[in-house]
């Protein structure tokens, strides 16, 4: 069974290129544009992983984070956040939430496969 | 019955309680337990300031002018507020230089002055020693209508009687024994007299509860309480008026020159200066007296009123004198005890006045009169002699016995008249023209010595002038015919209505004329004179006499050479040898010396040395001494100035520093607020840099995923990589356009863009800046309508600018719009403030908080969206900052749902737009 992944951006055209790559891979997406559609999906689908972005409209990637990981029946969904401001401080905040991984904008389509599916532990 | 003898042993033992108290308070100093020393003694001891005149003149006097007895209290009570400011600063000069009287504190003030001092010392006699002669009338008055007991015989007259028979003579005379006992059994250097101070605090306590006990029976006991004296008085009519004020300007005048009498006679009645200033062992009493003291007139007073008409009603055919109701209303009643008690009182508040004002007269009489005078004469041995001090005590014995035989004197010339019942204000105008030396030498450096003495005596002369002459004559001395033609004949010289001044009672006027003679004269010569050395460095140590230390003040004007085995034989000759070495060898311990041989006779010493002296024979004479035994070296004018600059230049420099750090604190403060701003300014700029950061990423992350997808897999579809493509392509346009913003932005803010500046007509820009977009509208099928009216004014712009702007405005409208149902209207007008553009649109709008946040710098609209809007986040700002360049506004006005209006202006051109303007919007 296809691992799901869940796509939270608000650039469309960064959601298309997240969406083929993570298919390309054989993955099953889905897409949030905002922070509280975000959390909605994952309540309702429960992916395997979210890639989360940080500067999102509504409720930002580090509040939908916190929230997923303050939710017990969520600690399988792994989080891989994205973000555009590469400093340590969003980093290290991100990774203190909870999150399983950081990717910096704009990244290596190689790279955030290979992290992606090292989170899941396929490879 | 009273029988003679037992008034007179009751008389002679209460003098004798009295010397008991006073001998156990001398004892008690001695040992160092003071028993004066608490501020309820010291504000009694004050209230002797009330006299037989209190005692039985204010009835005498309620009784003629009604609440006219009131302002000789209120006075004090009103100074009383102010003695924390000049009794304090009083009482701290008089202790720092051992003053000994206020002829010696006015001669001290003014270069130690022998001449200001002798001079202080005659009108102080003059004016005080008829008012001893008024206490001693008044004794014996009591002593002899007690006398008669129970009939109500007012006394003869005095002069009727032979001297020898006369009761007067002979209370004078016990008295003056008393007085010496008191007063003079020792020469102490400070001059003080804890025994006496004791005694009178006693006897103020006497006369006060006397005075209470006769008023309370009146009120009482003869009469139904305060209201039946006051309702049967109101009836009669002339009893009726003594309760209201006479309401004319003249009777203001007279309360309100009585008022500042008693102002001024409560501290500078030589007795009052004796007992608040001399006789004061602890500043901290004066904060108690303050209140105490006018407490004690008010209860004093309380029963005068209806005392008065107690008495009025009780002999209503006048054939009693007022001023001895006190005593003839308990005799009427058969009260023989009370009687009694009421004479004892009477004899307190006599005796209490006659023993303080007389020690302290004696002293300014021996300091500043007798003293100067001896030690100015070449022919007395006074040189040889080895112990001066029994003479001192010999003059100041002397002093007192004459003293008080003047008085009886005085009272045996006047008698019955005028110039005795009139004396108590005579005598307060008197030392009334002590004020303007004493009080401008406290708190003013420029008054001179020539100042006060010219002050002084031109306020004497007049007050001897107005007040005393006239009251000789009215006593039949003088011929009365001089009050009205004047001296000389002259009118306008007529004592009591001097240069046509009428229309004031006769105090008043003669206040009115010798203070102002005396303050005149005081300023005006003190001004035209520069004062001498001492003078100087005096007037400085009075003035500031809470700036300088105690010990060295006096010091530092003083340079010269001196033996100490030349200074204690010169102390010992006035103080006695034994204790002038007890003195010297108290000084040696507290400098640390081993004995008085080793002490080194500095500055300190002569000083110190000088005011042990001062203290018994008056800083005038004193001065005069110690310069016969030591080397001085006169310290010229600049020297003098120099050691007052010293202290001056301490002052300027802690001033100066004082400045500097005040102008440091100013600058460390707008240090902080510029670092504060630069910090928000870094703050902005990492935000900036953040921003922008961030707007790169977004499209480099397309542009680089869609790349790297496509460079990877050559075999993706064509529809698909032509979509990815324009993807690729549209990211790296909207690259382009934020790099071109940004630095757009940067060049705006630092101020080094190019403005261009021409006429423009904005229909032109507006319709140019549509076309440039209408291939936007129509590929989002939105409608864009221009209202442009057929002609405007010019504004001065840069038209590219403008344009900018214009694109913005639209791109933005097109943006948000929804398409096909999407409208846009551009809307040219003419506005108060110039012309005015609207870009009216029919999209989402913006909420109310947002709507100044959308121009300020990467605060794009639409947070509310779940999708971004495309765009940089620099439109408006930098839309906002032309428009701005060019003098004009820019804002928006929407409502959510109902679409926005972002309008913007433009200053007309003021030449030839105001023209066209006016040709606009006329009819």
């Amino acid at each position: 069974m296809p691992k799901r992944i869940l796509i939270v951006d608000d650039e469309p055209n960064i959601v298309i290129s997240l969406e083929f790559l993570m298919k390309r891979e054989g993955f099953e997406v889905s897409v949030a544009g905002d922070g509280d559609a975000a959390l909605r999906a994952v309540e309702a689908e429960r992916p395997d992983l979210v890639l989360l972005d940080v500067m999102l409209p509504k409720r930002n990637g580090f509040e939908v984070c916190q929230q997923i990981r303050g939710n017990p029946q969520l600690q399988s969904v792994k989080v891989i956040m994205l973000t555009a401001k590469g400093r340590d401080t969003e980093i290290t905040k991100g990774m203190a939430l909870g999150a399983d991984g950081y990717m910096t904008k704009p990244f290596s389509t190689r790279d955030l496969v290979n992290q992606v599916k090292a989170t899941l532990g396929l490879a | 019955m009273l029988q003679g003898w037992v008034i007179v042993a009751c008389s002679i033992a209460y003098l004798s309680v009295l010397f008991a108290i006073a001998y156990i308070g001398d004892k008690r100093a001695d040992q160092g337990r003071s028993i004066i020393a608490n501020p309820y003694i010291y504000a009694l001891s004050l209230a002797v300031y009330c006299t037989t005149w209190t005692y039985y003149g204010s009835v005498g006097r309620a009784a003629s002018t009604g609440i006219g007895f009131l302002p000789i209290y209120i006075g004090p009570t009103l100074v009383a507020a102010l003695w924390l400011f000049v009794m304090l600063k009083l009482i701290r000069i008089t202790k720092t230089h051992r003053i000994t009287s206020i002829a010696d504190f006015i001669a001290s003030r003014y270069g130690k002055s022998q001449l200001l001092g002798g001079l202080v010392t005659v009108v102080a006699v003059i004016g005080v020693v008829p008012y001893i002669s008024l206490q001693l009338k008044a004794v014996s008055n009591s002593f002899t209508i007690l006398l008669h007991y129970p009939e109500i015989v007012m006394p003869a007259r005095s002069a009727a009687l032979p001297v020898m028979q006369d009761n007067t003579l002979y209370i004078a005379l016990i008295l003056a024994a008393f007085t010496i006992l008191f007063g003079t059994r020792h020469l102490d250097a400070t001059e003080r007299h804890e025994g006496m101070v004791a005694a009178i605090a006693f006897e103020s306590l006497v006369k006060l509860v006397a005075f209470v006990a006769v008023g309370a029976f009146v009120t009482f006991g003869i009469y139904d309480g305060p209201g039946d004296i006051f309702g049967r008085a109101a009836q009669v009519p002339r009893l009726a008026s003594l309760m209201t004020f006479s309401n004319d300007a003249a009777s203001y005048g007279s309360w309100t020159s009585l008022t500042l009498l008693a102002m001024l006679s409560v501290m500078l009645l030589p007795r009052q200066f004796q007992i608040g200033v001399v006789e004061n062992v602890n500043e901290n009493h004066l904060r108690k007296a303050i209140w105490l003291f006018p407490l004690y007139l008010l209860a004093i007073n309380v029963f005068v009123l209806p005392i008065a008409l107690g008495g009025l009603l009780h002999f209503p055919d006048g054939s009693v004198d007022a001023d001895t109701f006190v005593l003839t209303l308990p005799m009427a009643q058969h009260q023989e005890l009370l009687a009694l008690f009421v004479y004892i009182g009477g004899l307190s508040a006599g005796t209490g006045m006659i023993i303080v004002e007389t020690i302290a007269l004696s002293t300014m009489v021996c300091n500043d009169l007798v003293m100067p005078g001896l030690l100015r004469q070449r022919w007395w041995p006074l040189h040889q002699e080895r112990d001066l001090s029994g003479l001192l005590l010999a003059i100041r014995r002397g002093a007192i016995v004459a003293i008080l035989l003047l008085g009886y004197t005085y009272f045996r010339a006047a008698g019955e008249a005028y110039a005795l019942v009139g004396i108590g204000l005579i005598s307060f105008a008197a030392v009334a023209q002590f004020a303007p030396a004493l009080i401008g030498g406290m708190f003013w450096k420029g008054g001179t010595q020539r100042g006060a003495v010219a002050g002084l005596c031109a306020g004497f002369a007049l007050w001897l002038y107005t007040l005393l002459l006239p009251s000789f004559a009215k006593s039949g001395w003088l011929p009365v015919e001089f009050l009205r033609t004047g001296l000389f004949g002259l009118d306008l010289l007529a004592p009591q209505r001097l240069f046509g001044l009428d229309g004031m009672d006769e105090t008043t006027h003669s206040l009115f004329w010798s203070l102002a003679a005396n303050i005149g004269a005081y300023i005006w010569v003190s001004l035209a004179a520069r004062p001498d050395v001492v003078e100087a460095s005096q007037a400085t140590l009075f003035v500031d006499v809470f700036r300088h230390t105690q010990s060295k003040a006096g010091a530092q004007f003083w340079r010269g050479s001196a033996q100490v085995e030349d200074l204690l034989p010169l102390i010992g000759r006035f103080l006695g040898p034994a204790r002038a070495r007890v003195a010297f060898e108290r000084y040696a311990r507290a400098h640390g010396a081993p004995s008085v041989d080793a002490l080194h006779a500095d500055a300190d010493l002569v000083h110190f040395a000088e005011s042990l002296l001062a203290g018994a024979i008056g800083a005038a004479s004193a001065r005069v001494m110690v310069s016969s035994v030591v080397k001085e070296e006169p310290l010229g004018m600049d020297e003098v100035m120099n050691i007052l600059d010293e202290a001056s230049q301490v002052r300027a420099y802690s001033r100066q520093i004082e400045q500097k750090s005040r102008e440091l604190e100013t600058a460390t403060r707008e240090l902080r607020s510029a670092n504060a701003r630069m910090q928000e300014l870094d703050r902005l700029k990492d935000d900036f840099v953040s921003s922008v950061t961030h707007e790169l990423r977004t499209p480099l992350t397309s542009i680089r995923a869609f790349s790297e997808i496509l460079l990877e897999d050559p075999r993706t579809a064509l529809a698909e990589r032509k979509r990815f493509l324009g993807i690729i392509s549209a990211e790296s346009e909207r690259l382009t356009r934020l790099v071109n913003q940004v630095l757009d932005m940067a060049k705006i803010e630092s101020g080094k863009i190019d403005w261009q500046s021409a006429e423009l007509d904005l229909r032109t820009v507006i319709e140019q800046s549509a076309a440039a977009t209408q291939a936007l509208f129509r590929d989002r099928n939105v409608s864009l309508a221009l209202e442009l009216p057929d002609e405007v004014p010019v504004v001065r712009a840069d038209r590219d600018r403008v344009m900018q702007v214009m694109l913005n405005l639209l791109s933005n409208a097109v943006k948000f719009v929804q398409p096909v149902t999407g409208r846009v209207r551009v809307k040219l007008s003419v506005a108060l403030d110039g012309l005015r553009v609207d870009v009216i649109d029919n999209g989402p709008g913006i909420r109310k908080d947002e709507q100044i946040l959308v121009f300020e710098k990467f605060r794009q609209g639409g947070d509310a969206l779940t999708s971004k809007p495309q765009g940089t986040g620099l439109g408006l700002p930098i839309s906002r900052q032309i428009v701005e360049h060019f003098g004009g506004r820019i804002w928006v006005e929407s409502e959510p749902g109902k679409g926005a209006t972002f309008s913007f202006t433009l200053p007309i051109h003021p030449e030839r737009g105001a023209k066209e303007g006016v040709r606009r919007t006329g009819p």
